[in-house]
């Protein structure tokens, strides 16, 4: 059986022993150790951080694995953060004999709530647009710039001018969107009240969940084929041509799994927040999602999670502790960690794990 | 979208090659040439440097858009895009290799493989060797390298492994662009070997500067000079032709760079 043997030796790659081990023992850490160490404040800002990292996965898969520069994920944030505020809007406005007018209408428009609105009273529908939405749109503006080998800075350009073209579009439409208030000042998230401790931690739990579903999700993808199908695009697209492929088609299936992942994000951002607004989803936030992902390693799944998370931590105490310094901490921990690990901190790890562990087995000629 | 490999046309067809012709703008790179390669023909298309030779490959293979025909049998190969002519089993190599660094050379050959497998394959994980993988790893004779990182290869193992990389495809016509450049003079050989070994009974057209490679292990040779064929011929033919080496050979060099 020495075939089986060769094979089974032959086939190498992650292990998946480990990486499912590390995926549950971060689940674990953030689920139970957050609420014991946290108050309810600082809890409520892990969960959202969490969201950012749910989204910064997506970001590693199409950046740092897929190479394609996303500058404007804050808009498929903001397409699954406004999805569920709606939802959540027209809920609390039919609750308690309400009259079924989210109040911000009411206050600016004619009190009358527009027609594709009304699907968002239902639940399914609003969970599936969360999910389908985002994919549809990011798969027909794949395919148009993939597809016409649109790459580099323009594809960059061209994805944070879709950031900056919601946000304006959101401004215009202060009767249906809230304008620049954004959708807030939720009162129920399916059906439990917001607001109190324990809704806090429910929502943290759910955020942690997530975030657990969504780096299984992309564990499965990198581990695939198509995981090294990707890397492989983006280490040298023409040449995937001459293997008989499209490089377009993996491209856009990344850009569609990011774009799903970080709507689920911002779906889950509304509730915690208590706000989704222009600010939460423009430019800005765009690149803070981003600059998370870089700095914790943007080739590496833990790498992301933990450099988004850990990047938004920094950002909310250092801003708090000196609020007009924030930017230059922000400069600091760049040139820091890019000046040192140009592929985030995840690779200084790599590099002292291979000065360490020496491979004896096999004999480069 | 994902279409499986598919072989058209019969084994024993040769390429056929008719009035092609390739124009960037004003300048006309290939000027209406025509030959066709038999299978089992180790063919060696030289000539001086920018005489188009490499264009001519471009062309075949959809990189630069061309007029004229370029067939197997009853199929056309112009005006297919690049991906379209991989899949009817025609695959190339580039003067400079290029490999995936990054991965290792097994997955190097695995993604090569994945013209065999359909869409769906792709979401599962890697759980055994392909037989074509192992068979390309023996034959180009990286076995024992094949977990380590394709960047990491010799010069000349880069270029074996591109060329199991089209083994793993299954690709019936072979279009080698100066395979042997920068090899030293034992990688050469081995190269050679490994040409004839594979061309028996496929159809190989390799683009060459190398004159003594050329002697060594050519079928018959096509020259090329300025975008249209001057001669060609058996190897001996070839270099006996004064034209040839009039304007190419000289009357005693062993190579022109």
């Amino acid at each position: 059986m020495s075939e089986i043997s060769i094979a089974k030796t032959a086939v190498k790659g992650m292990s998946d022993g480990w990486n499912t081990l590390g995926i549950l023992a971060l689940g674990a850490v953030l689920y139970f150790g957050a609420p014991l160490l946290f108050n309810t404040y600082n809890l409520n800002l892990t969960a959202k951080f969490v969201c950012f990292a749910v989204a910064g996965v997506g970001i590693m898969l199409v950046w740092g694995k897929g190479g394609m520069l996303a500058l404007g994920q804050g808009f498929y944030f903001g397409l699954g953060g406004y999805a569920m505020a709606m939802h959540m809007k027209l809920n609390d406005a039919s609750m308690n004999g309400g009259n079924g007018v989210p109040d911000f209408m009411s206050l600016y428009g004619d009190g009358t709530v527009p027609g594709w609105w009304e699907p968002f009273r239902s639940t399914p529908f609003t969970l599936a647009t969360i999910i389908i939405f985002p994919a549809l749109v990011a798969a027909g503006l794949g395919f148009a710039v993939f597809k016409n080998r649109i790459k580099g800075p323009y594809f960059a350009i061209l994805s944070q001018a879709l950031a900056a073209a919601f946000v304006i579009l959101l401004i215009g439409q202060q009767t249906t969107t809230g304008g620049t208030n954004g959708i807030n000042g939720f009162r129920y998230f399916f059906g439990q009240m917001l607001g109190s401790p324990e809704s806090t931690e429910s929502l943290f739990h759910i955020s942690v969940v997530l975030l657990v579903i969504t780096m299984f999700v992309a564990y499965l993808i990198l581990r695939s084929r198509f995981g090294e199908m990707l890397i492989a695009v983006r280490d040298s697209e023409e040449r995937i041509r001459f293997l008989g492929s499209d490089p377009a088609n993996f491209k856009v299936f990344a850009y569609v799994i990011a774009a799903i992942m970080a709507a689920v994000g911002g779906a889950l951002f509304s509730p915690v927040a208590g706000i989704i607004s222009p600010a939460d989803v423009g430019i800005i936030p765009s690149l803070a999602l981003l600059a998370g992902v870089a700095v914790g390693g943007r080739v590496s799944l833990f790498g992301a999670v933990i450099g988004s998370i850990a990047f938004s931590f920094a950002q909310s105490l250092l801003s708090n502790a000196f609020p007009s310094f924030w930017t230059y901490f922000q400069g600091a921990i760049f040139i820091l960690v890019f000046g040192f690990f140009p592929g985030g901190i995840a690779s200084g790890f790599k590099k002292l794990r291979a000065a360490f562990v020496r491979k004896g087995d096999v004999q480069i000629g | 979208m994902f279409k499986l490999a598919k072989q058209t046309y019969s084994t024993t067809s040769a390429l056929v090659i008719r009035d092609l012709k390739v124009a960037f703008d004003k300048f006309v790179a290939v000027n209406g040439i025509s030959f066709s390669v038999e299978p089992g023909d180790l063919r060696f298309l030289i000539g001086p440097n920018g005489a188009g030779k490499t264009t001519v490959i471009d062309a075949i293979t959809g990189l630069v858009p061309s007029q004229g025909s370029a067939s197997i049998g009853d199929t056309e190969l112009l005006g297919k895009k690049v991906h379209q002519v991989t899949r009817l089993g025609v695959g190339r190599t580039f003067q400079t290799a290029s490999i995936f660094e990054k991965l290792t050379v097994q997955q190097n050959l695995d993604i090569a493989c994945g013209i065999h497998r359909s869409a769906f394959s792709l979401f599962r994980k890697r759980k055994f060797v392909d037989p074509r993988v192992q068979e390309a790893l023996s034959v180009i004779g990286l076995g024992a390298l094949s977990n380590v990182k394709a960047g990491t290869l010799a010069h000349g193992q880069k270029q074996w492994l591109e060329i199991g990389m089209l083994l793993v495809q299954d690709a019936h016509v072979l279009l080698l662009d100066e395979p042997v450049a920068g090899m030293s003079q034992d990688e050469r050989e081995e190269t050679g070997r490994l040409l004839q070994r594979i061309g028996k009974d496929r159809i190989v057209l390799v683009v060459e500067h190398d004159m003594d490679f050329m002697r060594s292990f050519a079928n018959s040779a096509t020259v090329m000079v300025r975008g249209s064929i001057l001669t060609e011929g058996s190897v001996i033919e070839v270099q006996s032709d004064p034209r040839v080496q009039e304007v190419y050979l000289g009357p005693k060099s062993s190579e022109v760079k």
